[in-house]
């Protein structure tokens, strides 16, 4: 009823393809863009662009990427924290050597270094995989966050040993660093996420994104098919990578400000794998939905005490909120495997049918 | 360079022959413990398929419940013995909330479930006993204390600490225990069936979620075990989770499904992994004993991805 395609028909394959082939979505997504460009940045206060927003977009994005290689390619990683630390480090030394470059374009740029890192990581892929593949990219985790922590050029030899990010501007407003406001930074993430997920989006339902899923659904037909699994699969390791690293390098640029090697440790490989599996494996939707749970739900439990005016300690909340997000993490993968972006689509079936049962 | 590399290493381990066996006592103790956490893997993934991420926290689960009874004033041993029980109140737990309702689903929703476990299991133990570091209470379990030093050749000295050689004493207890009761008892047998083939050992009439149940109780003592052993060389804390990542390269040497592999697996990452912080770490700057059990482990994984002892089921690409 609410959500009926009836009466939009489509003349051609292209329409019958396109990327948002229902009128609705194009609408619920224009009025999305909309929300997230002018009413969030007219309304919100800075607590909520800076520690809510940009957080949750950043992730959003580490989630599409690893989302392009676990859930579209099938191949399992615990590397991602790594692989956005690479990128993070790249834009680092970038912006050291070249400072009058727009910052912007070093962020984008970093991103094919911890594509090179990845597509190497990424050659165990072609003999084995599931969990021995998973043992791979631990390595890469270990050995890269090590490489972070040992290699003083990586930093420039700080004493504190973690990379802090200079103040930089483009068209004369400071986007990043310490002085740069929350909005200024929120729109430059947001841009970043909005036309990564479109490109990415087109990618997916295009021959190479269709070719990883021919791989993740049966490498031995995609095989006999002609899809090379050598090039396939590297270039699904090397997107994956490039996007984590753009959304590392985001991470430090515009929302940190400054990281330690321990802000890519092997916990955020997990965070981002959770927001991936929750959100949905395979749907670029799914990720955002992923981050936004994975991001947002330890922020409102730790807010619930004492907005109840129950007063415990903030230890007690944090363990409690450990806890609760352990528990749904748990019941959510029993109660739909499948993650959100199913239960958005079930949630769709239900908006067509509306009243009646089917 | 190519002398530091392959050369000095050697001359060093010739010249002080007490020091390099000091150093394979401690690559022997880290490999048992690692074997220990290994063997917790295995046990759950003979019998499920499922890859237990959270076999790591429940070894500090395991330490932190006996330490934290002991230190509310119940006797060492009773506490042992409650915590055992607390165990077995946990794997029943896990098998009915968590891997029975997750019967049949792929493998990566079952890690993920396990590392949900995890957190869940962090924040509970946290709550209840706090995050600080705990002290084990070695004493007073009746555990040796002190160490005994060796005379070796005319200047050298071996140190051993005692509770090292206790822990080697409890992991081939264990192993060999273990190993007794899955070829000899009716539970054992009807393990290894349920690891052989899920719908065979169902038509017999093996209850799954029984030997599921079993198998994570089995997984808890072991953990205890460890908890205690580890918990006794350093303090019980959380911080012990992150070993629990060292379990996958052991696993990948010793084989998946192969108790035997996980020890052998254990050792072998144990030794290579001191010989190499200590004799070649210097050269690339250090501490690359967390991550070189991993480049093990590749390399293995291209010439031998079956592991030592495992079975030959892997799926290649």
């Amino acid at each position: 009823m609410f959500y009926r395609e009836a009466g939009q028909f489509k003349t051609s394959y292209e329409k019958d393809q396109a990327l948002f082939p229902i009128r609705q979505d194009k609408i619920g997504l224009g009025v999305i863009l909309l929300i997230a460009f002018v009413v969030i940045p007219l309304t919100a206060n800075d607590f909520f662009l800076a520690s809510i927003m940009i957080p949750f977009l950043v992730f959003s994005l580490a989630a599409i990427g690893l989302n392009v290689l676990t859930g579209f390619c099938g191949q399992l990683s615990l590397g991602t924290g790594a692989f956005m630390g690479v990128g993070a480090y790249a834009a680092y030394k970038l912006t050291t050597i070249f400072p009058d470059v727009n910052v912007i374009l070093l962020v984008l740029t970093s991103g094919i270094f911890s594509a090179i890192v990845g597509a190497i990581f990424g050659l165990p892929s072609l003999r084995i995989k599931g969990l021995y593949l998973a043992v791979t990219t631990l390595a890469a985790q270990f050995f890269l966050e090590w490489c972070f922590i040992r290699i003083g050029w990586l930093y420039n030899y700080n004493a504190s040993g973690a990379i802090e990010i200079p103040t930089r501007e483009m068209l004369g407003v400071v986007i990043s660093g310490a002085e740069a406001t929350p909005l200024a930074r929120y729109f430059v993430v947001l841009s970043i996420t909005v036309v990564i997920a479109f490109l990415i989006s087109n990618v997916l339902r295009g021959r190479i994104g269709r070719s990883w899923m021919m791989i993740r659904d049966m490498d031995i037909a995609a095989e006999l098919m002609g899809i090379r699994p050598l090039q396939t699969k590297l270039m699904a390791f090397a997107v994956s990578s490039y996007i984590c690293g753009v959304a590392g390098a985001m991470m430090v640029f515009f929302w940190l400000n400054a990281a330690e090697p321990s802000s890519y440790s092997i916990t955020l490989s997990f965070q981002i794998l959770f927001m991936v599996i929750l959100g949905g494996l395979g749907s670029v939707g799914g990720a955002f939905m992923g981050a936004a749970f994975i991001w947002i739900l330890p922020i409102v439990l730790r807010a619930i005490p004492s907005m109840l005016g129950v007063d415990i300690g903030a230890e007690t909340v944090e363990h409690l909120a450990f806890m609760v997000i352990g528990a749904l993490i748990i019941f959510f993968l029993i109660v739909e495997p499948h993650g959100f972006a199913r239960l958005w689509q079930i949630a769709k079936q239900k908006l067509r049918v509306w009243p009646f049962p089917y | 360079m190519l002398y530091d590399i392959f050369v000095d290493p050697f001359v060093q381990m010739y010249q002080m022959p007490d020091f390099f066996l000091q150093v394979l006592w401690e690559g022997f103790v880290a490999g048992i413990l690692y074997a220990l956490i290994a063997l917790g893997f295995v046990l759950i993934f003979k019998a499920s398929g499922v890859f237990n991420f959270a076999q790591g926290i429940m070894v500090v689960f395991a330490g932190l419940t006996l330490v934290g009874l002991h230190e509310n004033g119940v006797p060492a041993f009773l506490a042992l013995i409650l915590t055992i029980g607390v165990m077995g109140v946990l794997a029943y737990g896990i098998e009915r909330v968590v891997m029975r309702p997750l019967v049949n689903q792929p493998d990566i929703i079952l890690l993920m479930a396990t590392i949900g476990l995890t957190y869940f299991l962090i924040g509970f133990g946290e709550l209840i006993f706090g995050g600080e570091p705990k002290r084990m209470i070695t004493e007073e379990l009746g555990l040796p204390t002190g160490s005994t030093a060796f005379e070796f050749g005319e200047r050298g000295l071996v140190i051993l600490q005692h509770i090292d050689i206790a822990a080697a004493v409890i992991a081939i207890l264990m192993v060999t225990a273990l190993g007794i009761f899955f070829n000899k008892t009716r539970i054992g047998r009807a393990l290894r069936a349920v690891a052989d083939d899920h719908q065979a050992a169902l038509s017999v009439g093996i209850s799954l979620n029984q030997i599921w149940a079993i198998v994570w109780f089995a997984a808890g003592l072991v953990a205890l075990a460890t908890g205690i052993m580890w918990g006794a060389r350093s303090d019980v804390s959380f911080a012990l989770e992150i070993i629990a990542f060292k379990a996958l390269p052991v696993l990948i040497l010793g084989g998946f499904t192969s108790i035997p592999g996980a020890i052998i697996g254990g050792l072998i990452i144990g030794f290579g992994e001191k010989i190499a912080e200590l004799y070649w770490g210097g050269l690339v700057g250090g501490g690359i004993e967390s991550w070189f059990a991993y480049i093990i482990a590749l390399i293995f994984l291209l010439f031998r991805p079956q592991g030592l002892f495992g079975e030959k089921i892997i799926e290649r690409v």
